[in-house]
């Protein structure tokens, strides 16, 4: 009989996500993914002030924190017709970039490299040799021998120690770890340097949202008002800005010379991950950083489109409004349906039953046959669609935008890989780092914009015509969406008699996560890990986390609840 | 109190030996213990001990529990700036068990929080984040098969004292805001046995729980605490007091919008919904992301985030329904008769902070530097 393993906690994510593999020999058969937390944010968000729910629905996640936030806002000024002052567009643009970068790097360095980086190698690295290394892909400074001989000597004084803390119980000497000793000892150097920079990152979100995590926003602009003096009065000053500009040098600066380069480099001795792992082979982007308002999808960076079957040469156009397209399913959910649990509802009509029928706690495995998961199953037309960086990456390629084909094509030439390579578990993390420098790049402008619409006499950071509820119709409903680092985002908000009626979220991690549909069809999670991983040793789920990773999982939530009358309230899916 | 009075020169060589072999400068160290100690508003000599009790051969074990949580308070404590972070966790403390840092996953993640509690059973530091669901038996979070229930109780057991990060652990928090869905309670609810410290917050400022930790570990015990269980050191004063815009209110100058004149000089926003006068913490002081700024000074009300039940005290735009006096005196009165541990450091940052009170001055950790 074959083996089921489970892995729970898969830890570096955020949130909690078990991941349990039904094993045919060395091979992964089938893999089932188990969200195991809910909170009920949705129910909690029944019958209060719109213009409160970004707080709220911001707390689904503090690792991409900031983003269930814009969606709120935007859900709300959608719904209401609220147009913002281009400076509040500006200053989350700015936001949302900065997360972005920030986010990813430290997914890149905190969250994944320890999966491909062996610490315990860099004890036997030669300093030299790895200055030498690190000189030869990059100008990035810290590079001298005498540098990595101390981040070595810390290395080996914590080792030595028998005190392993983080790293300890992990997977050190195993077989798939194939970085030289000295790439290893540059990249532990680096996840020590990622850590004190991208605490500089987060002052962009402490001047525009006064603090990170869980910066503030404001239905209708941006919360902070723009002070031309030098200092004093508000935070978004000339000492501000002159600080936010700062904070994109050392930005861009950061992944221009170290993520990049290490991208490359660490990808280049793991090929073999650019044939496994690829998932369902389609693709959704929602699209975001508009410069003329969240309705001209034209003038997005990234654009909205979707991809099927891998066919880079058509980009199909999506309906959030029509019914027949996105649908959620709980076939392997625990809630249930009134019609029965086979049929997909759209989010507007989506019917929150929560009930959970798995085993009682503790349980060794999930009964996978019936339900098995918190999180629902979205849809799109019936199909299953990944989001996030590579979807965002497969888009803009496809659509010609010129830095994603010039960056694209650099790094698969470095890499000696043809463009299919992109459609696996390698792909989505190269992707991630592509992405990063475009948006790093484009922060600048947006900077300069501000400026220069500052130095115009342009003030404006908040439309306050609609601030007062009693202005609003009775009824009123609207879609807020974002790409969010981890992908496609999207809020639903029904406002009625100046409160919030209904509220529901589909979430990237849900897309990505979530399990089985009525017509059995593995979510991206699933459909990943049963493409073509062998292990080496089912103890020891190291190709099994790769894998995961390079989705960076944020499960923080996933709810559909019922009032104690069993009536349906409020209905909300929300992972990070 | 005779060990407060050692000086620098008096650290063992040993001790210097054991700072570079983890490749820290002595001067560095020093710098580090000297930070912790303003923070926390030590006396004088507070950061020799400290740089005793944390240079110890065997790095204390902590143990980080998550439950109904969204990982803002790792991700806030990952930006404290002095101590940081990778400090803490290379040189000072054995982190053993942190789903979202950690390598290990799955069972041998569940084995290395098995061998440190057996390890350090009786000595660990317990630190929680995430209210913990209680209806249904617990079936609404569980971390390999187990309730996050049995998982608290279990290592709660063999811990020293815990520390509970963020509004969930401490009060609840959002889980907990009505109407509950899933029976979150706080960890206080759980746990009774144990000396327990609260550091809410929404998530809380990094740089006060890693403080906080460093409190403990020179010292052994928890700080002194306020009737919330919140070291008085950050939470003793409100936010509106310690605030740079207090002299607006004083004035009676209001930002009646986001974005009018007065918005633009930095007036109050107690009209626009501010929470400061009622919410304890130090952001108006310590301020964030390395002093950067904080709410109020980037123009939006505080929401009272480290307040049990603010998610549910009205709307964060609802002026607050009656102007509040000085409330940062009242609460320091409360303070000055309590009954607690650390006395000394607790004497001394009372004093220093009525003179800030008095003075209606904001007082920084630069401040604070100076005084210790």
């Amino acid at each position: 009989m074959s083996e089921r393993i489970v892995v729970d906690p898969i830890t570096r994510i955020e949130g909690h996500l078990r991941i349990e593999a039904q094993m045919d020999g060395d091979k992964i058969s089938a893999a089932y993914s188990s969200g195991t937390m809910v909170r009920g944010i949705e129910n909690i968000l029944k019958g209060r002030d719109p213009r409160d729910a970004w707080a709220f629905t911001q707390r689904i996640c503090g690792v991409c924190t900031l983003v269930h936030g814009i969606a709120s806002v935007r859900a709300v000024e959608d719904a209401l017709n609220w147009e913002i002052p281009p400076n509040a567009q500006l200053i989350r643009n700015l936001m949302i970039g900065a997360q972005y970068v920030h986010d990813h790097v430290m997914h890149f360095y905190h969250l994944h490299a320890l999966d491909w980086v062996d610490v315990v190698s860099a004890l036997s690295a030669d300093p030299k040799a790895t200055s030498e290394l690190a000189q030869s892909l990059s100008s990035w400074p810290k590079s001298s021998p005498g540098y990595f001989s101390d981040i070595q000597k810390r290395v080996k004084s914590f080792v030595e120690s028998g005190q392993l803390g983080i790293f300890s119980n992990a997977y050190w000497g195993h077989p798939a770890y194939k970085l030289p000793a000295e790439a290893n000892l540059m990249a532990v150097a680096h996840y020590l340097e990622a850590l004190e920079w991208q605490r500089d990152v987060v002052k962009i979100h402490a001047i525009l949202g006064g603090k990170n995590p869980h910066p503030n926003f404001l239905v209708g602009g941006a919360p902070v008002a723009i002070s031309t003096e030098d200092t004093g009065n508000t935070a978004l000053n000339m000492d501000g800005l002159m600080t936010i500009k700062g904070v994109i040098e050392k930005m861009q600066t950061f992944v221009d010379q170290v993520y990049v380069p290490d991208t490359l480099a660490v990808a280049g001795f793991y090929k073999d991950w650019f044939a496994k792992g690829e998932g369902v082979g389609n693709f959704m982007v929602m699209g975001d950083f508009p410069a003329k308002g969240n309705n001209d999808v034209d003038s997005f960076l990234v654009p909205p489109g979707i991809i099927m079957n891998r066919d880079l040469s058509t980009i199909h156009d999506f309906d959030l409004n029509d019914s027949s397209q996105i649908r959620e399913y709980v076939a392997h959910s625990w809630y249930d349906y009134s019609g029965g649990k086979k049929e997909g509802l759209h989010p507007w009509e989506g019917e929150t039953n929560l009930n959970y029928s798995g085993p009682q706690p503790p349980y060794e495995h999930l009964d996978v046959d019936k339900s098995y998961s918190w999180l629902k199953s979205p849809r799109w037309k019936g199909h299953a669609m990944e989001v996030g960086p590579l979807a965002r990456v497969l888009v803009m390629y496809a659509k010609g935008h010129e830095q994603t084909v010039e960056l694209a094509n650099y790094a698969l030439k470095t890499l000696d890989a043809p463009l299919e390579a992109m459609f696996s578990t390698l792909g989505r993390t190269a992707a991630r780092t592509l992405e990063t420098k475009i948006f790093a790049d484009n922060m600048m402008d947006w900077y300069g914009s501000l400026v220069a619409n500052i130095k115009a006499g342009d003030l404006a950071t908040h439309n306050q015509k609609l601030w007062d509820p009693a202005d609003w119709p009775s009824e009123a409903k609207g879609v807020g969406f974002t790409e969010a680092p981890r992908g496609a985002l999207s809020h639903w908000i029904v406002i009625k008699d100046q409160k919030i009626d209904n509220y529901q979220a589909v979430v990237p991690s849900t897309w990505n996560a979530g399990p089985r549909d009525a017509e059995g069809q593995a979510g991206p999670y699933e459909a990943a890990l049963e493409d073509r991983h062998t292990m080496h040793d089912p103890k020891q789920p190291l190709e099994i986390l790769r894998t995961i990773h390079s989705f960076d999982p944020c499960i923080a939530c996933a709810v559909h609840v019922t009032d104690p009358d069993g009536e349906e309230l409020v209905q909300i899916q929300v992972t990070g | 109190m005779s060990q407060l009075k050692r000086n620098n020169s008096q650290i063992s060589e040993t001790f210097v030996d054991h700072l570079e072999q983890h490749g820290v400068s002595r001067r560095g160290f020093l710098k580090f213990c000297s930070s912790m100690a303003a923070a926390l508003a030590l006396p004088t000599g507070s950061a020799d001990v400290m740089a005793e009790a944390l240079s110890a051969a065997k790095r204390p074990t902590v143990i980080w529990l998550s439950f109904q949580e969204c990982t803002g308070c790792t991700e806030s404590i990952t930006r404290s700036h002095t101590p940081t972070i990778e400090n803490l966790i290379f040189d000072f403390i054995s982190l053993d068990y942190h789903h979202t840092l950690q390598v290990a996953a799955g069972h041998q993640a569940e084995e290395a929080r098995d061998m440190a509690m057996k390890d350090a059973y009786g000595k660990y530091l317990l630190i929680v984040d995430g209210s913990i669901p209680t209806k249904d038996g617990g079936v609404y979070s569980t971390i390999a098969g187990r309730t996050n229930l049995s998982m608290l109780e279990e290592a709660a057991a063999g811990a020293a004292a815990v520390i509970s990060v963020g509004t969930c652990a401490a009060y609840g928090g959002l889980p907990m805001a009505k109407p509950n869905p899933t029976g979150a309670v706080a960890v206080t609810d759980i746990v009774k046995d144990k000396p327990v410290m609260n550091i809410p917050g929404c998530p809380p400022i990094g740089l006060v729980m890693t403080s906080a930790i460093a409190h403990f570990l020179t010292f052994a015990r928890l700080p002194d605490m306020d009737e919330l269980g919140r070291p008085k050191a950050f939470y003793g004063d409100s936010i509106h007091d310690r605030c740079y815009r207090r002299t607006f209110y004083d004035q009676g100058l209001f930002a009646k919008a986001f974005d009018d004149e007065g918005a633009r000089k930095g007036w109050c926003l107690y009209e626009l919904g501010c929470k400061g006068p009622t919410t304890h913490n130090a952001c108006a002081t310590m301020k964030w992301n390395e002093g950067t700024s904080f709410p109020i000074e980037s123009g939006h009300p505080c929401l009272g985030c480290s307040e049990p039940n603010f998610w549910d005290a009205g709307s964060f735009y609802e002026a607050l329904s009656v102007p509040q006096g000085r409330v940062g005196e009242t609460v320091l009165k409360a303070a000055a008769v309590g009954v607690g541990v650390g006395v000394a450091a607790a004497a001394l940052n009372r004093s220093n902070k009525s003179a800030a009170v008095e003075g209606r001055e904001t007082m920084t950790v630069e401040d604070l530097k100076k005084e210790s």
